[in-house]
């Protein structure tokens, strides 16, 4: 497969042909209007585009589906985000008076990034990531995933993958877009476990009692831990690995272990006589001890960016939006098969656009139809467009989007109903 | 004024009912005419107050007994209310309950009035006022909690004992450790979570599906959050009349230096812009940088990079200390050129950012840099990053390796420590600067990075280094000496009616700079 063969320098040729032809601007639009439930929503809706040589454009902003697609493409962006509903027309900020250009709404948003890992993974570092490093975001998505919907009772979340190093989380739920900047905070706070900065060598403590999100969570991070940390991460092999472990146990339990471990060699022993001090300590200490807890939820517990979910105006790249670096198309991971999701095999710009001039069988039969649909000329190249993307492997992805959507209208079809029954008792 | 329009429109008799309790909700503005000297009076003494309420919020941990024993006191010296009615009785002197409770309400007025104008006072003010509440709100006695929630019609509805006999076991791990209640014996609300924010961030509560589930003593969140979605109305509301306040004369100018009074100097008043050459940073970074600016600074030279958060604090700091635009530009950029950003990518993701901290791009504010409370406070630092305070924000391990470094003697690393212990980070800063400053006894109290810097200046220049410090400073130098004397003068000042007012106003400044 040439998925590989994307070249940074070919992406002014291709972006026209992908915002043309492959673009799911039908489902993109029917995500942001939100069933039009609320007036204006996708009007006040704020784009902001990259363009050829980072050349930044906020306060973009659309009437119609059809006004954001020719506008993309005749720009072509790099790069595009999506940011909040404001009071007014985002296009149009420079003309209200200032102070009353508010941004009001906007999904819960998470952004999980690689690079936050780097003290934690010795297998890439910055930008790059392996499929042994992947898992951290895995186990990410499993613990968010789980308390977005179970303890805040959201149901409409959307997962992204980010294109390069990350995955991005859209909470969609109506209450999710009117939080309050408080609340949100509040809610990334909940979740953030892992605190400090490079002058901070034990990043999790745990108190007494174990709250039952921390509980739901460890479950989830015992279930990667062993073959993660243990096995592809290897961190209680090499010494410089396990002094960074040992760095976060009791002094005397320290002593203890380096003592042990000069005997033993094996990743799975080695975190047995860990677990072992630790009920050990947990049964004599009179202070709470939780440290092989701790160790697990350092090496292995989500890294938020706590400052993308607070702020209500902050731009977050777009789902559908192409990474420049990698080529790769930012696309929705469907949960379901989340244990095999892998972001190399994501498609490019370049192999999708490579896919559209591929012969296929049933090519003929679809062109005999479009002769004869000629005089709806309109019709034809939406249709067409539709087709386009179903040609190449972005497919599976614009189809999982679909479901997703569907969720969502059913949700919103209530609310009009709701709405309309209000308007007929008066 | 809007306090004398009203006043007609409602009988007298509905201030006894709005004086009844000891904790207000403040739903009722004042209704009754008061001179101005009163009003003058009240708003610095409330204002001492909410300074006291920061202060020790930053001192010791809220509610603990300590925090409760100094800030009791703080409002017995201020003559607010603060203990039941009956126990007033018995002392004498002083004002009576009924005029403390008046004070009380009035003062509050009156500081929305002078703190409804921006983002950032507002927030300052709704802080205050709710760790105040919070601390009223605690210290009264159950009986007098639920009629004052009745009052204000806040009714909550217990779970069922079914439903609570389902979730016991998440219950039990919910709430705080170790309070010895027992989930049976408890009542247990269900309220949306957006109501109880302050007990999720913590994760002190039980949480499924949207709804918090809170026991009885922890009750005091709801109200509170109750306190400050009204107060935050309120605050908006009066920001649009304000106008109309703002056209008498008399108020405006106080009001105006009572708005100006929370943050003390600012220190973005450059005087000294373009008096420090970029040559000079390394050797001022080693003998007169605070810690938090010491380390960015090392880092910055070391990695050639650093984070917003990092570029944000110590940019905003070598701003206050009299970089111009042109340095600051220079500096970061033949820093970050030296790293992973070429000079090309550095004017198009960071000189932006910089030209920003000015004021020169964007809305165009000219940042101010930030305080030790902005700091220790705010955006914690997280994976990468090298801004925050480096007592509060350090394992104590690396704290006491850096300092052992920077050649504090062992003495001084464990007294440091004990203060960083207790929370004491502005103290423990401060013993550093006494430490690596040879001297006994500081004369001022550290609030400010900037003002660290300016301190230092002062200790190791003698009066070379001074002149070229901003005026302001120097004025806080004088004072310092009798630092509290100076407040309770202040005080006295506005307590004495026909003061003119701008002997007032720059006896406030004066203050305010100490506290």
């Amino acid at each position: 497969m040439p998925c590989s063969d994307y070249d940074p320098a070919s992406l002014p040729d291709l972006l026209p042909l992908y915002y043309r032809r492959l673009f799911p601007f039908s489902q993109y639009y029917r995500w942001l209007n939100y069933g039009g439930v609320q007036k204006n929503y996708f009007q006040n809706r704020e784009f902001s585009f990259t363009l050829k040589d980072d050349i930044y454009v906020r306060y973009q902003s659309f009437t119609t589906q059809n006004e954001l697609e020719k506008e993309m493409q005749k720009m072509n962006p790099y790069k595009i985000d999506i940011g909040a509903i404001y009071s007014h027309r985002p296009n149009q900020h420079n003309t209200v008076k200032s102070g009353t250009f508010q941004a009001l709404e906007k999904e819960l948003v998470f952004d999980i990034d690689m690079t936050d890992y780097d003290d934690v993974r010795s297998c890439c570092s910055a930008a790059d990531i392996c499929s042994k490093c992947w898992t951290l975001m895995t186990i990410a998505i499993r613990i968010l995933d789980r308390a977005l919907r179970e303890d805040f009772g959201f149901q409409h979340l959307l997962w992204v993958y980010s294109g390069r190093r990350g995955v991005h989380c859209w909470v969609c739920d109506e209450a999710a877009r009117k939080l309050s900047v408080a609340a949100r905070s509040a809610v990334a706070e909940y979740l953030s476990l892992v605190k400090g900065g490079e002058e901070t060598v034990k990043k999790v403590m745990l108190t007494e009692p174990i709250h039952p999100f921390i509980r739901e969570s460890l479950v989830v991070v015992e279930r990667y831990f062993p073959r993660y940390a243990l096995q592809d991460q290897d961190i209680l092999g090499r010494k410089e690995s396990v002094d960074k472990v040992l760095a976060l146990v009791p002094e005397d339990v320290r002593k203890d272990l380096q003592q042990d471990f000069q005997n033993e060699k094996k990743p799975e022993t080695r975190w047995k006589l860990v677990k072992d001090q630790a009920s050990k300590k947990q049964a004599t200490a009179k202070k709470f001890q939780h440290f092989e807890k701790e160790i697990m939820l350092q090496y292995c517990y989500p890294r938020l960016d706590v400052n993308v979910s607070k702020g209500v105006n902050h731009l977050l790249k777009s789902p559908f939006s192409v990474h420049p670096k990698t080529g790769r198309i930012s696309v929705p991971i469907n949960l379901k098969e989340l244990d095999t999701f892998d972001p190399f095999a994501v498609p490019t710009i370049s192999l999708i656009c490579e896919e559209l001039d591929r012969p296929r069988p049933g090519e003929e039969e679809e062109k005999s139809e479009e002769t004869k649909e000629k005089e709806n000329e309109k019709d034809a190249a939406e249709r067409w467009k539709i087709r386009d993307y179903k040609r190449t492997s972005l497919a599976k992805y614009v189809k999982h989007f679909d479901q997703f959507l569907d969720g969502m209208a059913r949700a919103w079809k209530g609310e009009l109903l709701r709405k309309s029954d209000l308007q007929k008792e008066f | 004024m809007q306090f004398i329009s009203r006043q007609k429109k409602l009988g007298p008799h509905s201030q006894t009912e709005i004086y009844g309790q000891l904790v207000q909700f403040y739903g009722q503005p004042p209704l009754e005419n008061i001179s101005l000297s009163e009003f003058e009076t009240f708003a610095v003494e409330r204002l001492k107050l909410l300074k006291s309420v920061e202060n020790l919020g930053v001192s010791y941990v809220k509610l603990s007994e300590q925090y409760n024993n100094k800030l009791h006191h703080e409002l017995k010296n201020l003559n607010f209310p603060y203990k039941s009615e009956t126990e007033d009785r018995k002392s004498q002197t002083g004002p009576s309950e009924h005029e403390k409770r008046r004070k009380d309400h009035i003062s509050h007025f009156i500081l929305r009035l002078a703190y409804c104008q921006t983002e950032d006072l507002r927030r300052w003010f709704i802080q205050q006022e709710v760790d105040l509440f919070r601390y009223r709100f605690t210290d009264l006695p159950p009986e007098q909690k639920l009629e004052l929630l009745q009052k204000n019609n806040l009714q909550y509805h217990a779970i069922s004992a079914e439903e609570k006999k389902a979730l016991s076991g998440k219950l039990v791990h919910s709430s705080y450790g170790g309070s010895g209640i027992k989930v049976e014996d408890q009542d247990f609300y269900k309220v949306p979570f957006q109501d109880a924010l302050d007990l999720v961030r913590a994760r002190k509560v039980y949480l499924k599906a949207g709804y918090v589930y809170i026991p009885q003593q922890d009750i005091v969140t709801i109200v509170l959050n109750d306190f400050r979605t009204r107060l935050s109305k309120a605050l908006a509301l009066t920001a649009r009349s304000l106008p109309a306040v703002h056209s008498d004369e008399r108020l405006q100018p106080l009001l105006n230096h009572l708005s100006h009074a929370y943050v003390g100097q600012d220190y973005s008043i450059q005087k000294n812009v373009g008096k420090i050459s970029l040559e000079q940073i390394d050797s001022l970074s080693g003998k007169s940088f605070p810690l938090c600016m010491r380390q960015l600074h090392q880092n910055l030279r070391e990695n050639h990079h650093l984070r917003h958060g990092g570029r944000m604090q110590y940019g905003l700091f070598l701003k206050g200390i009299g970089l111009s635009l042109e340095q600051a530009l220079q500096f970061w950029r033949s820093e970050f050129i030296r790293g992973k950003v070429d000079a090309d990518k550095f004017d198009k993701a960071y000189a932006y950012s910089i030209r920003h901290m000015f004021g020169k791009e964007g809305k165009r504010t000219d940042y101010t840099p930030y305080s030790c409370m902005k700091v220790i406070l705010s955006n914690p630092p997280s994976q990468g990053d090298h801004h925050g305070c480096p007592f509060r924000h350090s394992d104590p391990e690396l704290l006491k390796q850096k300092l052992q470094f920077y050649k504090v003697s062992p003495s001084g690393i464990s007294q440091i420590l004990e203060l960083v212990k207790g929370m004491h980070y502005q103290l423990a800063c401060q013993k550093y600067f006494e430490l690596t400053h040879n001297i006994e006894d500081t004369t001022f109290s550290l609030n400010h990075p900037n003002q660290y810097f300016i301190e230092s200046q002062k200790v190791l220049g003698g009066g070379k280094d001074i002149k070229r410090e901003t005026d302001t400073p120097q004025r806080s130098q004088e004072n310092s000496g009798r630092g509290s004397t100076a407040a309770r003068e202040a005080a006295a000042a506005a307590a004495n009616a026909p003061q003119h007012l701008a002997e007032i106003t720059e006896d406030l400044d004066s203050f305010f700079q100490d506290a």
